[in-house]
């Protein structure tokens, strides 16, 4: 890979992008405040991109910023500020079950890592590398030539969420 | 470190391309120290030319002319009480000011003066500059929010849906020009010495496309490229909340919309978002349809000659507005009250002249001895004049449309973005790509 | 620890996943459950991409693509069923959505 592109500092940069992913994370599903939540969701989300960058995958994180962070999260914003009930912040935030929750959340992460742990040795160490270069331009080329029927089918879901949100969200059909 | 200082001074790359951290700090510092000078002169220069538009005189008495006004106008914001609505809530309050002048600022790392002139040229770079710059709506979503009360809200959702609206019709824009990178054509549009290349999302990969094809893209596969840039043009106007698109924040409709409840600095951070985010977005503008750094007619008038009557324009440009300044001076009322204005407006004059002498200096020193270093000076010099005078141009068209134009009302203007843009955009786009492969 | 392989950026998608699910499991607020599954998508999202660089090849980038516009999709939606909802009954609790139970 050319030394020129190769990321700078990178365990600092990764730990600093994951640990703000995580914590934004667990300031999502903890806030009582939605907005606040959506604050933090936003962080979670740009982190992401960053890691995404680290990953050699340049046009992915520009996905995830222009779609996810600059648009889904509006959407929320606006949902937020329409459902807004002075009364939610007031009232209990978590279910009464939520110790359940808990476990079974702390048994997958443990049934993760135990499967990471044991299977270490499938992942080769070296990663085979991306170049950096033209990842647009090779994932444009795969985008209109392999998948090009993936690719239609999604711009059809995009329409017809399009309709249904529209629908749902009318006063008189 | 003073290694890493010099090794860079002799390499014609971005700093970010050379790896180089410090220059490319010291970049960063340059343009947020430039942006934020350029928002103060911007500032001076729409009171005085609104005022001009409607046969007034504007600020006169603050300094000569005026020109120390905006500094007032920072230290009286400054020394405002911060006011919080009682019910507001704070932390968000207090974030939506900056979440918007993050977006705003985040963009000038891949804005390109010139071919090494850039903090770092990212190989998705207009990618990253719609994507950064569409951030700013949740800055503005927040802060109506925030505010609690119903005319920052209704303000807020209004901007906001409108920018968003608008995004769209930016990207389909942007996407033809992206198209323009590549795509040579054929028959009456064809460069017959060029085959259809790959293209580019870099900032200034773009500008050197137009170099290549020799054309700027604004005039490419007439009339598509006037087209794209017209809808960008307008749709940027939009995008920043400005006249004749701000309705949200106008003061006679809305009581300054979604910062009505924000009072000195974080009043000011907010100005200063949105004249970052007009030279941002004029910036993406230059670029992409107005050649970027390029000179005008950089191959109907090539040779070293022309190169040479060019390269004088900067330090003309200075001397020009050292000249106006000295005029100025010259007609400053003869009487003891204002004997402090005018040896200020006269040492300004000197400044202004001084630093068009230096530039002089530069451009002749680099045509007559041909060293090195001067040469580079030289073309950085007349790099980013050029970008910063095509800059300039749209600033005032900024003042200008706001200062003709009246406002749209709010339905009109979404039926503007949505009925309107969008299909000529999306028009423009399909013809660009037929015109471009078929032709 | 210096060298930052694969391993690390799945365990970081494991926690976020895990995240996701504890909220979609514990929150009342329907908003903050929508949310949730955004974090859980990302951490897939996360997955994929960690993984196509470790192969070399693209296709877990394309598919991460084409995941980011099925979230965006989703939540349209879902957000505009809880828009119609709560017009309907004024509380966005999940515990409180429950015309259908017997």
């Amino acid at each position: 890979m050319n030394p020129a592109m190769t990321p700078v500092a990178t365990p600092f940069f990764f730990y600093f992008l994951s640990g703000l992913a995580i914590l934004g994370g667990l300031l999502v599903i903890t806030r009582r405040n939605a907005v606040h939540s959506a604050l933090a969701l936003i962080v979670t989300l740009l982190a992401v991109a960053g890691l995404y960058l680290m990953l050699y995958a340049p046009f992915v994180a520009g996905v995830q910023i222009i779609v996810y962070a600059g648009g889904i999260m509006v959407l929320f914003l606006f949902v937020i500020m329409l459902v807004n009930l002075e009364r939610t912040i007031k009232e209990r935030q978590f279910n009464r079950i939520w110790p359940v929750g808990l476990a079974a959340g702390c048994a997958l992460l443990a049934l993760f890592l135990a499967v990471y742990a044991k299977g270490k040795s499938l992942f080769p160490e070296q990663a085979r590398g991306l170049a950096e270069g033209n990842n647009t331009q090779q994932i444009g080329e795969m985008l209109y030539g392999n998948y090009m029927f993936a690719f239609e089918i999604a711009s059809l879901l995009l329409l017809v969420a399009i309709l249904g949100a529209v629908i749902m969200a009318k006063k008189r059909i | 470190m003073l290694n890493s200082l010099m090794s860079y001074l002799g390499s014609n790359v971005t700093p970010g391309e050379a790896n180089n951290q410090l220059w490319a700090l010291i970049y960063v510092l340059i343009i947020f120290a430039g942006v934020s000078v350029a928002v103060i002169a911007m500032n001076w220069l729409e009171r005085k030319a609104l005022a001009h538009f409607q046969v007034r005189l504007g600020p006169m008495r603050v300094g000569p002319h005026g020109l120390l006004q905006p500094i007032a106008d920072a230290v009286k914001l400054l020394l405002k009480e911060d006011i919080i609505p009682s019910e507001s809530d704070k932390f968000v309050f207090w974030i939506a000011p900056l979440i918007g002048l993050l977006a705003a600022f985040t963009v000038y790392t891949v804005v390109p003066f010139g071919p090494s002139q850039a903090v770092s040229d990212m190989n998705i770079g207009i990618l990253f500059m719609l994507g950064v710059s569409s951030l700013a709506v949740l800055g503005i979503v927040m802060a109506g929010w925030a505010s609690n009360s119903h005319y920052p809200l209704i303000g807020a959702l209004r901007s906001s849906a409108q920018m968003v609206s608008y995004e769209v019709a930016m990207g389909m824009a942007v996407v033809s020009a992206i198209l323009m990178t590549s795509l040579h054509g054929a028959g009456i549009y064809g460069a017959s010495n060029l085959s259809d290349g790959t293209g580019t999302l870099s900032m200034i990969g773009i500008v050197q496309a137009q170099q290549e094809q020799q054309v700027w893209f604004l005039f490419k596969f007439f009339p598509l490229g006037l087209v794209a840039f017209v809808i960008f043009a307008i749709a940027m106007v939009a995008e920043t909340n400005r006249a004749p698109f701000d309705l949200p924040e106008a003061e006679s409709e809305l009581t300054a919309g979604f910062h009505t409840e924000y009072s000195g600095l974080r009043w000011s951070l907010f100005m200063l978002a949105e004249y970052a985010a007009m030279i941002a977005v004029s910036s993406i503008a230059v670029t992409l349809w107005l050649g970027g750094w390029m000179r005008p007619f950089p191959h109907w008038l090539s040779g070293s000659a022309w190169d040479f009557i060019f390269s004088l324009f900067p330090g003309l440009t200075f001397l020009g507005l050292g000249a106006i300044a000295v005029r100025g001076t010259l007609r400053m009322p003869k009487h003891e009250y204002f004997r402090v204005q005018t040896i200020g407006l006269g040492a300004f004059a000197l400044v202004l002249a001084g630093i068009g002498l230096l530039l002089l200096a530069i451009a002749i020193g680099a045509h007559s001895s041909g060293r090195e270093a001067i040469a580079r000076a030289a073309d950085a010099m007349n790099n980013i004049y050029w970008f910063v005078t095509k800059i300039a141009v749209f600033m005032y068209l900024f003042i200008w449309y706001r200062a003709t134009w009246p406002r749209y009302r709010f339905d009109q203007l979404m039926k503007v973005g949505w009925k309107v843009m969008l299909p000529i955009s999306l028009g423009v786009l399909i013809l660009t790509a037929i015109v471009g492969v078929i032709a | 620890m210096a060298e930052i392989s694969t391993l690390h950026y799945l365990v970081v998608a494991a926690a976020l996943f895990v995240l996701g699910v504890i909220g979609v499991l514990t929150r009342r607020n329907v908003v903050i459950v929508l949310m949730s599954i955004e974090l859980i998508l990302n951490a897939v999202n996360l997955n994929l991409v960690a993984f196509s660089r470790m192969w070399g090849g693209l296709h877990g980038q394309i598919f991460s693509i084409f995941i980011v516009v099925d979230a965006a999709a989703e939540a349209a939606v879902g957000l505009g069923i809880l828009i119609a909802f709560f017009r309907n009954k004024e509380t966005i609790n999940v515990d409180e959505i429950d015309l259908l139970k017997w």
